[in-house]
């Protein structure tokens, strides 16, 4: 087990999607339930993750798009939308989700649209950055065992 | 991090292996819930459609130990999954959502959740969830391995049917709290209890209208002082009742009465004691005449009426709608309302204690407040002018006279014809206002009873209770009666049965009186309530119930029944609502404030009351008798 350079590199950009911000501790529990049994599993639920959630922003998109809005079917999707987040940990989209609904609750069209643009572009980055991240990963080899290098 | 506790706490490893069903739409998060619950070693089965997993729950009972589901799925609300689970399969289901509102959560619960969890979940809360499953178990009465006792009434019997909702039926619902159980899913079963009281699901007791009758029976005569719970069970000798039932059942009542009592003490009681002997009267909904009421209640008609407490509009309104005369102005939930009915403030007024009879439900429980107006509802439906009442404008059948306490005394014995009505109008009603609420059950005619309008004295008892249809009609003189039951300072008057509407006068037997109006059914009136005011002595519990309310919609209250007392107290007639249970709930109205919408129903309550008289046939007290006949006669 050397000390990968990518390795330590890889700790640095883990270390710093949770110091700014975009990742929680739920982030840490996949991670956690992340073995030899399941070797990718956190890759796996991240990419599942963007999946359903590019089909749910696309569905508050066209919501977005009639007026006047149907706040509770807005509310519907973020909740959704909201649970998957929390689920992979991103803090980040998580809390722009939470504020958007609230602003669908209260009927305030304005905000819920402001809001929707800064969740996109939260979620968009987010997405590049576990990209990255990931990537990295698959180049630095399992963290744990350095018996079977990648 | 600690991945799983692997506690085998029984032979067999439990909870390695438990099995789970877990439900979610949200792919991510099912995959999410699917890593974690394996890796607390359980066996998990996963599907993202609530149809499918019930499918699969259906197809073999035993072969899931628990279900976590969640809340917001696309093809079935959760709660719905939760409720069907647990009717049919009796397994323990977890809720799992983002949203942690306390609302949804109590929602959750209420259901039949044993738990609900917030995403995102953690694998710790998770490791605890097989405590469910033992726990329902565990007081199955059958050993956990045989369990063969999955079946429903033994797992049933682990959770006290602690649900404790009461049902909006009027059922009241046994509030059991398991100790720590987690609420089980609700169980309908009635009345039935489980081997082990303490520590199972006890199916919920609807509280039908024969047990409640026979419960008011058994609290009439051990004396409300006196009704202990194991007493009364006794003397109700209804199997499979406990006493828990019962004492939960008492202190609802009690909590009835005592709202009874406090709207009896009002000063304006509208004894509405419209008793429309037939159900035609009572029939307040379809009394055209509501129309009329209209009419009377406010517009115009009423002078200043006097009674304050309702507006005659607000009165109309009620009386209008059929709907209206259900009770649903009535504040009181529909549950029934037991309190005590102090009397404190009766005794002495015999006036007026009338209490407005809200007559719930559809009719318009024509209380007259002694006004005849009421009974004759039909007549006055065409508003003819049925204008006994003195001022009543009558014009509506429905009218409801509020009764006004002085009312009361006034005549209200009138026997006079019309007198009755107009009798009590003239000082009951309202003051000479009729515009008062006057409830005017159409159908009371009969027994507009009289509400009470005896007024002085024994009388005071209005119990006009506008039972709810049923009794109205025969009792016309029951009503009186009931009218007399509002008196408080008569004796007691309880009614506990229809036919005892007449009865309250007596000195009751009930000081503390539990009026029960025993409405029969046959008045339609939905929840006609008749509520006795004041009737009761200080403490009379004026309890309607009998009535065979299940008519009566959401208690009405008829609040026109305010009677004024010459006192001059704006005593607003308590609505007194007969609600579903046919409990008649009287609603304490603040003065002035009549009810508007009560009115409908007072004016049923009337009726009801006077139905009750007349079919009773009996004037309660012969002075009741007077005014519920002449009332009805007068009309």
């Amino acid at each position: 087990m050397e000390r990968n350079p990518m390795r330590r590199q890889l700790a640095v950009m883990r270390q710093s999607l949770f110091d700014q911000g975009y990742l929680d501790e739920q982030f840490v529990q996949l991670e956690e339930l992340q073995d030899d049994a399941n070797p990718n599993f956190v890759e796996e639920v991240v990419t599942l993750y963007y999946r359903d959630s590019a089909r749910l922003i696309l569905n508050v998109e066209q919501a977005l798009e009639r007026k006047p809005f149907d706040f509770n079917k807005l509310d519907g999707y973020m909740h959704q939308f909201k649970g998957s987040s929390s689920s992979i940990g991103a803090k980040k989209v998580k809390a722009e989700s939470t504020l958007f609904r609230e602003y669908c609750k209260s009927g305030n069209g304005e905000g819920c649209m402001r809001t929707f643009q800064q969740l996109k572009k939260e979620y968009a980055t987010l997405r590049k950055k576990l990209e990255a991240y990931f990537q990295l990963a698959r180049q630095a080899g399992p963290m744990e065992t350095a018996c079977h290098p990648k | 991090m600690t991945v799983e506790r692997v506690i085998s706490e029984t032979k067999d490893q439990f909870p390695i292996g438990m099995r789970v069903l877990a439900v979610d739409d949200d792919p991510t998060c099912l995959l999410l819930l699917d890593t974690l619950l394996r890796r607390c070693q359980y066996n998990v089965t996963t599907t993202s459609q609530a149809i499918t997993a019930l499918k699969l729950l259906r197809g073999n009972k035993n072969k899931f130990d628990l279900v976590i589901s969640d809340v917001h799925m696309p093809d079935m609300d959760g709660f719905k999954l939760l409720e069907l689970v647990g009717l049919e399969m009796d397994l323990p289901v977890i809720m799992l959502s983002a949203n942690g509102d306390t609302k949804l959560v109590m929602k959750g619960i209420t259901h039949g959740a044993c738990d609900y969890l917030l995403k995102p979940v953690r694998i710790e809360e998770l490791q605890n969830i097989w405590q469910h499953v033992v726990r329902r178990k565990k007081f199955d009465q059958n050993d956990w391995y045989n369990s063969g006792s999955q079946d429903k009434p033994h797992m049933g019997s682990g959770e006290a049917a602690g649900i404790g909702k009461v049902d909006q039926n009027g059922k009241l619902n046994k509030k059991r709290k398991d100790q720590n159980e987690d609420e089980d899913e609700e169980c309908d079963e009635n009345g039935h209890d489980n081997e082990d009281p303490s520590t199972q699901k006890k199916p919920r007791v609807v509280w039908s209208v024969e047990l409640h009758r026979k419960f008011v029976a058994a609290v009439n005569q051990l004396g409300i002082d006196k009704a202990v719970p194991k007493k009364i069970l006794e003397l109700m000798n209804v199997e499979k009742l406990t006493r828990e039932n019962v004492a939960s059942h008492l202190q609802k009542f009690r909590l009835y009465l005592k709202r009874i009592s406090y709207v009896a003490n009002q000063q304006a009681h509208m004894v509405a004691a419209l008793g429309s002997a037939d159900s035609t009267y009572l029939r307040m909904g379809s009394l055209n005449g509501l129309g009329d009421f209209h009419r009377l209640a406010g517009s115009d008609q009423l002078p200043n009426a006097g009674f304050r407490s309702f507006p005659p509009s607000g009165v109309l309104g009620r009386l209008n709608t059929p709907a209206g005369l259900g009770i649903h102005g009535l504040p009181s939930p529909g549950m029934i309302q037991l309190s005590h009915v102090q009397n404190s403030g009766n005794a002495g007024n015999d006036q007026s204690k009338l209490q407005s009879f809200v007559i719930p439900g559809n009719h318009n429980a024509n209380i007259l407040l002694g006004m005849p107006m009421s009974l004759e509802l039909d007549q006055l439906q065409n508003n003819k002018g049925v204008r006994h009442i003195g001022e009543l404008p009558t014009a509506d059948n429905t009218t409801v006279f509020p009764v006004s306490g002085s009312l009361i005394d006034a005549r209200v014995a009138g026997c006079s014809n019309n007198p009755l009505l107009g009798v009590t109008s003239n000082s009951l009603m309202l003051e000479g206002s009729s515009h008062q609420a006057i409830l005017h059950a159409t159908n009371l005619r009969d027994s507009v009873s009289t509400m009470v309008f005896q007024n002085g004295n024994t009388l005071s008892d209005f119990n006009c209770i506008a039972p709810a249809s049923n009794q109205l009609r025969d009792s016309k003189s029951n009503l009186q009666g009931q009218a007399s039951l509002i008196s408080c300072n008569a004796g007691p008057i309880i009614r506990s049965d229809p036919q005892e509407w007449n009865a309250p006068r007596k000195d009751a037997p009930y000081q503390s009186n539990i009026m029960c109006c025993s409405i029969n059914s046959s008045i339609p009136v939905n929840g006609a309530m008749v509520q006795l005011g004041q009737c009761l002595d200080q403490n009379n519990p004026v309890f309607h119930r009998n009535m065979d309310l299940d008519s009566i919609g959401p208690p009405n209250f008829v609040d026109p029944l305010s009677i004024k007392h010459n006192k001059g107290e704006s005593s607003a007639m308590e609505p007194l609502v007969i609600d579903k249970e046919g409990y008649l709930i009287v609603q304490q109205r603040p003065q002035g404030s009549y009810i508007p919408d009560n009115i409908g129903p007072l004016g049923d309550l009337a009726s009801a009351i006077m139905k009750q008289d007349q079919d009773k046939g009996k004037p309660a007290d012969g002075d009741f008798g007077c005014n519920a006949y002449s009332l009805r006669n007068c009309i």
